[in-house]
């Protein structure tokens, strides 16, 4: 088991040298593929006012006229070990997890986005409480009553949730709770969950829903088909075999073989929310770090964008790694190979 | 795979047992396409799909025919129908009448209807060339997987596992803002179009990548690949004119659910800002504008909204249908 995760863990830190290196190549390399010259790019750290002269020097300074592999050293030395920046009037050194200084504001990335994360965390952790509990409790009840009313009906309607863009039913929500009936907060505002926990839910309840239905709809799907496929089983039929009632059966031997690979779905969905519900955040107007990257994309700060990016893939690859441990201890099968 | 026999049309003429009895009637051969087009006759909601697909198409294609007859062009401003203070349309549901079938835009009171119009020409063109890009590249480098195995196919495999789990939307949205304006000979809306073609397309190859590439696994273990093989061809042959046929069930079925996720993706994009740049109207784009204005003009959202939502249900239904005719073991 411990060889299992040390190999793991390597495995983890090496996509992530990969993650930084396309994160890298995105911000280095594409333009310059689109035909941008180190000038231009060097442009975007000095003012609009800036001559020729001074453009150059800060393209010499930045190092954009080193080699790539240089660069990206440089770049993935500052994000490892920190950063010593002589930009600007003063030396400045920038501590370790170092994604630069805003374009705009010259403030460090980093601690912006540790200010937004506990919104982002917040969604994520709500949506997807509910998501997970709504979306297999109607895949567990539309399986064992196929056919029936409540089977079409629930597959009807996530067939409408994987069909509409969240952004829309944000949008509507919006219109029909918040601002027909005033039932929920309209949006934008965000209140700590240490400050007051009711307010903090109340704040957060539509966006929640919103993002849940999108997802459980999937996860319905999924959780039904599943469940089918177990419940034909040769060891369904032991058990009822067995003479155990008809809920053991379906909640303990049914349902734990469906969920093994809904747990691994829902691993990676909760680490890709972690890195920025962006769509969610924009339409409720979160300051969550997925609005943070996009307000950044609108004002040219690439920074920050990059800072999203970088932090949003370290969630991905974690999620997938805790994943991939917990299925070991689930299924000691899976160590093997 | 099991033919089923009771089909309303021909099961009078096509019963085996009758045949069998040397009572006349005659088995008729069916290729399987036959086969899955009968399948997909009977299935009316695919069907359906299907229709709202070929009318959105045409509505498209001909949208400068539809507006002349239905609409005002998409950029003309209406300011004498919009109420100064209000900064809406004069008149109830938000100026919904025979001459503005969906109203008119806040502030400057263009014709929503034909904005509508327009913006499927952006979301269809995108969604149909990305997807159009990532069954190209995800059919090669799936066969390629799947059929060479070994360190290729650990390569391949570990390369589409990568991108699955990437924020794609995020990578998307970084892409498309830090390309400048004019580049790859470029400029405009052409180069966003081009540019949001690849970036959507490079990133959806995974997804039918993965699915051929366990197709091929099987395939390559058949008897007929077998049998050329004995027969001296070479791979290229055999990937061409033995595997690639017995793959376009699959590479049909999963381009046709791939294209709604890209229509979703392209919407996003530009509701995000980062897609074709305004004046020109895409769905997302409405939405946005709508996002700051849906309290006073709940018909500037709720159309565009219904627009995305009816193309990628429209997709998804004939994409299921799709799948359930030619593969029946797929479920």
């Amino acid at each position: 088991m411990i060889v299992f995760i040390i190999r793991r863990l390597v495995g983890a830190v090496l996509l992530l040298f990969v993650v930084s290196a396309v994160t890298f190549s995105i911000f280095f390399v594409v333009p310059r593929l689109a035909g941008a010259t180190a000038e231009d790019l060097a442009s975007r750290y000095v003012g609009k006012t800036a001559d020729e002269q001074q453009v150059r020097q800060m393209a010499d300074k930045l190092g954009f006229h080193d080699p790539l592999v240089v660069q990206y050293g440089r770049f993935a030395k500052g994000i490892v070990a920190g950063a010593d920046y002589d930009y600007g009037p003063a030396a400045e050194h920038c501590p370790a997890p170092c994604f630069g200084y805003s374009f705009l504001t010259q403030a460090p990335v980093w601690p912006d986005l540790l200010d937004r994360l506990p919104v982002t965390a917040s969604l994520a952790a709500g949506a997807s409480a509910i998501w997970l509990l709504a979306g297999v409790a109607t895949g567990v009840i539309s399986a064992l009553r196929r056919g029936s009313i409540f089977d079409r009906a629930a597959m009807g309607v996530a067939l409408a949730g994987v069909s509409l863009p969240i952004f829309f039913t944000g949008l509507l929500a919006l219109g029909i709770f918040s601002y027909t009936l005033g039932v929920t907060a309209p949006g934008s505002s965000y209140t700590a969950l240490a400050e007051d926990p009711a307010q903090w839910a109340y704040d957060l309840i539509l966006p929640w829903i919103t993002i849940a239905f999108l997802y459980a709809a999937g996860y319905a799907r999924l959780t039904s088909s599943g469940m089918l496929e177990t419940m034909s089983e040769d060891f369904i039929r032991t058990a009822r075999a067995k003479g155990l009632p008809e809920r053991t059966v379906v909640l303990k031997h049914g349902l734990r073989a469906t969920l093994t690979p809904i747990v691994t779905i829902f691993g990676l969905d909760v680490g890709l929310l972690l890195g920025g519900a962006i769509l969610t955040e924009s339409t409720f107007s979160l300051n969550g770090i997925g609005r943070y990257a996009i307000l950044a994309i609108g004002a040219n700060d690439l920074p920050k964008v990059m800072g999203v990016t970088m932090v949003a893939a370290f969630f991905i690859v974690l999620a997938n790694l805790v994943v991939d441990i917990l299925y070991a201890v689930v299924d000691p099968r899976v160590r093997l190979t | 795979m099991t033919v089923p026999l009771d089909l309303p049309d021909s099961a009078r003429r096509a019963k085996p047992e009758a045949g069998l009895a040397g009572m006349g009637g005659t088995i008729q051969g069916r290729s399987l396409g036959q086969i899955a087009w009968l399948r997909l006759r009977r299935d009316r909601v695919a069907l359906a799909g299907g229709l709202v697909i070929l009318v959105l198409v045409l509505v498209a294609i001909f949208a400068p025919l539809v507006v002349r007859l239905l609409g005002h062009p998409p950029t003309e401003f209406h300011e004498d129908l919009i109420d100064p203070s209000l900064q809406v349309a004069r008149g109830p549901r938000g100026g919904i009448s025979w001459d503005f079938l969906f109203g008119l835009e806040p502030v400057n009171g263009r014709d929503l209807f034909s904005r509508v119009v327009y913006g499927a020409r952006i979301s269809l063109l995108i969604a149909f060339l990305a997807t159009l890009l990532s069954m190209a590249i995800g059919t090669t480098m799936g066969i390629v997987a799947g059929y060479f195995g070994g360190w290729i196919d650990t390569v391949i495999s570990r390369l589409m596992d990568l991108f699955l789990a990437f924020p794609l939307l995020l990578f998307a949205i970084a892409l498309v803002g830090v390309i400048p304006d004019h580049g790859f000979g470029l400029s405009g809306n052409t180069l966003r179009v081009a540019m949001l073609v690849v970036i959507i397309g490079f990133f959806g190859w995974p997804y039918i990548g993965r699915i051929i590439r366990g197709q091929t696994l099987s395939l390559r273990e058949r008897e007929f690949v077998d049998a050329a093989r004995s027969l001296g061809a070479r791979s290229p042959y055999i990937i061409v004119r033995e595997l690639l046929p017995n793959l376009v069930a699959p590479i049909l079925v999963y381009t046709t659910l791939l294209i709604p996720t890209n229509v979703l993706f392209e919407a996003a994009l530009s509701f995000l800002g980062v897609g074709v740049q305004p004046p020109t109207p895409t769905w997302g784009g409405m939405l946005s504008e709508a996002s700051r204005l849906y309290t006073i003009a709940p018909n500037f959202m709720i159309f565009p909204g219904l627009a995305i939502f009816v193309t990628v249900l429209a997709f998804n239904l004939l994409g299921d249908g799709l799948r359930d005719a030619l593969d029946p073991r797929a479920r």
